[in-house]
């Protein structure tokens, strides 16, 4: 597969490594001509001194033919562009953009970037499942972002307590998928009643965790700490 | 009118003197603190120190509801992020990005951004001036041309946009 990584940071360097130790075809876009000589030193004649935000560049890296552009430099502004040059003018299949502010991964999707990885959300999804806070855990994206795979643990004060899922009023497009009991997951039945400690595993559409969390955890829904 | 500039250096500090003094509400947004010293003493308006392609920055500054909003700091990529952040997230009506690399100036005025390019400014106004004939297009603002190919901003919220 011919992928083109644009921006030779940390992140972009050891990507091409990994790609070319998997045997796909690369070419690397560093616009700073000493750091692209560095990485071209070890890894060869794929490293282009160009910026991948000018459409000249992409286009002489072949854009027109890569199943993948992946803008992983260090700022945001500039792997947007990367992606929005490789979807508009080079008709690339996907694109895929490091994002570092959470709050701009829902633009970038609007504006049409395949896949968007963000350092940022993946590291405070790690510290929020280490911490039990009273809070949904977010767990997972599907559907490019409109539905998301929650977490709500059971505590004290959950209204939800010594019901059965009947008993909980949900709007469409939220469901409750699978209970955690004694660390072990077990489908959620009509006869199952919550207990505190249960931990509910909820697929819904992104507007809807404010009801989710008000009928499963309770009192007023704090506002997520990410975008 | 509320104006909200993004970037203060020559353009961003002129023209929102210009705004301010015609009796406007101007806010000024720049990363620098130094950057405002560019601002004349009794300039009327708000200088706030800040990141103008952070949707937050944006917020707190009191981006929603502006009437105008102009990305002119002197990276091209930070304003067309800026910019898209203000039509698309923000909603704001009248959004101009100043790109001077005439080529991705023309790129995004294709996907639907109001964008001024001083490149083409200036070198339209040489060749005029040496006696070639004018671009038609290329000075000034140029109004969003449309949508290129109709994945990206599929919400229409861009304005200025010619058919």
């Amino acid at each position: 597969m011919y992928v083109i990584v644009v921006g030779g940071g940390k992140v972009g360097y050891y990507l091409t490594k990994e790609l070319l130790a998997a045997g796909h075809e690369i070419v690397l876009l560093e616009k700073d001509p000493r750091r692209a000589r560095q990485i071209a030193d070890e890894v060869g004649s794929i490293v282009l001194a160009r910026d991948g935000c000018e459409g000249k560049h992409l286009a002489e890296a072949g854009a027109n033919r890569a199943a993948i552009v992946a803008a992983v430099t260090g700022d945001d502004e500039d792997n947007l562009v990367v992606c929005q040059m490789a979807k508009h003018h080079f008709d690339v299949p996907r694109t895929i953009a490091r994002v570092n502010n959470p709050k701009n991964e829902e633009l970038f999707r609007h504006l049409g970037v395949d896949d968007i990885i963000s350092p940022t959300r993946m590291i405070l999804a790690a510290i929020e499942q280490e911490i039990p806070v009273h809070e949904l855990l977010h767990l997972a994206r599907l559907e490019g972002g409109e539905l998301e795979v929650l977490e709500a643990q059971i505590g004290e004060g959950s209204p939800a307590i010594g019901r059965q899922p009947a008993d909980i009023t949900l709007p469409d497009g939220c469901t409750l998928f699978v209970l955690i009991r004694d660390e072990l997951a077990q489908p959620i039945l009509p006869e199952t009643v919550f207990k505190i400690g249960d931990k509910v595993i909820a697929i819904t559409r992104t507007e809807c965790a404010v009801d989710l969390h008000r009928e499963l955890i309770g009192a007023t829904p704090v506002l997520r700490v990410s975008g | 009118m509320r104006a909200m500039i993004v970037g203060c250096g020559r353009v961003g500090a002129g023209i929102a003197e210009r705004l301010a003094r015609a009796g406007h509400d101007v806010t000024v947004i720049d990363l620098q603190t130094e950057a405002f010293s560019r601002l004349e003493a009794d300039f009327s308006g708000t200088a706030i120190r800040g990141d103008g392609t952070d949707e937050d920055v944006l917020r707190r500054a009191g981006a929603e509801g502006v009437d105008l909003f102009y990305a002119l700091t002197e990276g091209d990529n930070r304003n067309i992020l800026a910019a898209q952040l203000a039509a698309e997230t923000l909603h704001i009506a009248s959004v101009v990005a100043k790109i001077n690399d005439p080529v991705r100036a023309e790129a995004y005025t294709a996907l639907g951004i109001a964008t001024i390019c001083r490149t083409r400014m200036l070198v339209d106004a040489l060749a005029v001036h040496a006696g070639l004939p004018a671009q038609p297009d290329s000075q000034g603002v140029s109004d969003a041309t449309g949508h290129d190919h109709g994945t990206a901003h599929e919400g229409a919220t861009m304005t200025a946009t010619k058919a």
